[in-house]
């Protein structure tokens, strides 16, 4: 059997529970796949899942509303070591990145990070994921009773939803008490898409001149696109945009179809968290920016005059 | 109270990757102790410094040249090292056995690990190293208080950031914004040399690796680099977009 741990956010199925979906169709096991819902007052969520796999398991209580990684790990792994689960599938999500190792120590398991690739080949699963910064994709195989995997948002198209709704079955889990206790939460609600599940995402960096800058050009270009909006470490640390929008080695990682880059020059760091971008568009005054050499399109010039130009030519 | 900072030796991210036989080559290349840990040092240093009683203890394992990146920790203020030494690449999970073993025997109360270190682009061994001690851990901390026992911090979830209390023992992980790590002075960087790193082999940890690395390549995208003036604004901007609509197809 695999397991897949469906993610959900404001009472949908995440984009990466989709993807997940995928990942584990392109697997050789028997007994088929199952999604396992953890939250509170998810019924929706696990119709949603009920679309993308053949039983799906709800653990649907109060002590669920809030994520918490020794919660969560104690209820993957109790359900993954039940079901005698061989695969474990988590999304690369910072939570899932978070909790996941516990479940594999817990399971004495294998963990395989953020991959993206995962190829069964006689009962060794095989994965690619990057390293040093993203610059380096490394070839890892595991072979054992129960392998954990975590795998990168983006890098399997999402499985399109059944018309059969797969069987639902409650669960009761046994759950550990909370110890991290959150005081308090800071959410950024944007009205935009997420950053990692956006196809478009328009990022700005100290080239945008001031935080009015940013707003005016970054986030002008974004609501022209539909998109989703990015930010260098640079501008992050400036106190120009929150942490959350931060793209790069200390940030998010996004592989959008288009990444457009408004006054970035490109460092490493910033690179490592959009250099799989389908498509990378730059625009920037300085023509030997780093960013260039990984451009598709891109114009050397003035975001001021070039951005609102663009906005402009947009909306005709 | 004991503190450990998990150390790891990697390329400096300003250096260029290069790859021969199948793996990363690392000679020849400036090798520094990861940025990520060195906030995990600084932030032991600076719990000490805002009143708490503490040993801290830099811990690397690692072949012979990683006990620069110890040194570097000691000489930032670190009292004492612990390197494990070994050629054998061991990944998150086997690796978090032998920091949990040494953390026991150590009596330690509080370890700093690397959110996602340079090298390895992991995210994996602190929190795996919190579930062999029984720990709760908080991870991407971008701030930290200790108040009596208990850590007063703040990190970043899936969206947006969280205040956070947890009591000791626990594992916090670090993040760029915690902190601005000092650089060693001449002084400290002589004292430093005085100070014990104590050195062990791995067979002691009984650990194998979990993954297999069967090889690493550097895969390139080839991009189109079309590159436009921007000296007319108007007429680049136009040109843009409309190679975005018609030959990329990723724009409406």
């Amino acid at each position: 059997m695999i397991l897949i741990v469906a993610e959900h956010a404001n009472g949908k199925l995440s984009k990466s529970a989709y993807e997940l979906a995928t990942a584990a169709r392109g697997l050789k096991r028997e007994g088929g796949v199952t999604a396992l819902v953890l939250g509170s007052g998810v019924a929706s969520v696990a119709g949603a899942a009920a679309l993308i796999a053949d039983q799906v398991l709800v653990a649907d209580s109060a002590e669920l509303a809030q994520y918490d990684a020794e919660v969560w790990s104690a209820a993957v792994a109790q359900i993954a070591a039940e079901g005698e689960a061989e695969v474990v599938l988590i999304a690369g999500s910072r939570s899932g990145r978070e909790y996941s190792p516990r479940v594999a120590v817990k399971l004495d398991a294998p963990l395989l990070e953020d991959v993206t690739s995962l190829k069964d080949e006689s009962g060794v699963l095989h994965a690619e994921h990057y390293t040093f910064l993203t610059r380096v994709t490394e070839r890892v195989e595991a072979k054992a009773a129960v392998v954990v995997v975590t795998v990168k948002a983006g890098a399997f198209a999402p499985a399109a939803a059944g018309t059969t709704a797969a069987e639902q079955f409650d669960v009761d889990l046994e759950l550990p008490k909370r110890r991290l206790v959150v005081t308090g939460s800071t959410k950024e609600k944007t009205g935009r898409i997420a950053l990692t599940e956006a196809d478009i995402v328009v990022s700005g960096g100290r080239g945008v001149g001031t935080p009015e800058g940013f707003v005016q050009l970054v986030e002008g270009l974004a609501d022209q696109l539909g998109a989703a909006v990015g930010a260098t470490r640079a501008v992050v640390d400036a106190g120009w945009r929150p942490y959350s929008e931060q793209v790069g080695q200390t940030g998010k990682t996004v592989q959008p179809k288009v990444y457009i880059a408004v006054g970035i020059s490109g460092a490493v760091q910033h690179l490592s968290g959009m250099n799989k971008s389908k498509c990378i568009v730059a625009i920037n005054k300085d023509g030997d920016a780093p960013i260039f050499k990984i451009a598709d399109y891109g114009i050397v010039g003035d975001v001021k005059e070039i951005v609102p130009a663009m906005i402009q030519e947009l909306r005709k | 109270m004991r503190i450990l900072t998990l150390i790891r030796q990697v390329l400096d991210a300003e250096e260029s990757v290069r790859v021969r036989n199948g793996v990363v080559e690392l000679e020849g290349s400036k090798l520094v102790m990861d940025t990520m840990d060195e906030y995990g040092v600084e932030e032991a240093l600076r719990l000490r410094e805002s009143g708490a009683e503490a040993e801290i203890v830099a811990v690397a394992v690692g072949p012979a040249r990683a006990e620069e990146a110890v040194r570097t920790a000691l000489a930032m203020g670190a009292d004492r090292g612990i390197h494990v030494v070994t050629d054998v690449t061991l990944d998150a999970i086997a690796l978090s056995s032998v920091m949990a073993q040494i953390a026991k025997a150590e009596g330690a109360e509080l370890i700093f690990c690397g959110g996602q270190e340079a090298d390895w682009d992991s995210q994996a061994l602190g929190a795996a190293t919190a579930e062999r001690l029984g720990w709760p851990q908080a991870t991407w901390t971008s701030a930290l208080e200790l108040k009596g026992t208990t850590l007063v911090g703040k990190h970043e979830a899936d969206e947006g950031s969280e205040s956070f209390e947890v009591a000791l023992p626990a594992v916090v992980t670090t993040q760029q914004g915690l902190n601005e790590p000092r650089y060693p002075t001449l002084p400290n960087i002589m004292k430093s040399k005085k100070k014990e790193i104590r050195k062990e082999t791995l067979e002691n940890y009984g650990v194998a690796a979990k993954v297999k690395v069967n090889g690493v390549e550097i895969q390139v995208k080839e991009r189109l680099k079309k590159i436009l003036d921007g000296k007319d604004a108007a007429g680049a901007a136009a040109q843009l977009v409309k190679m975005l609509r018609e030959d990329a197809g990723v724009i409406g």
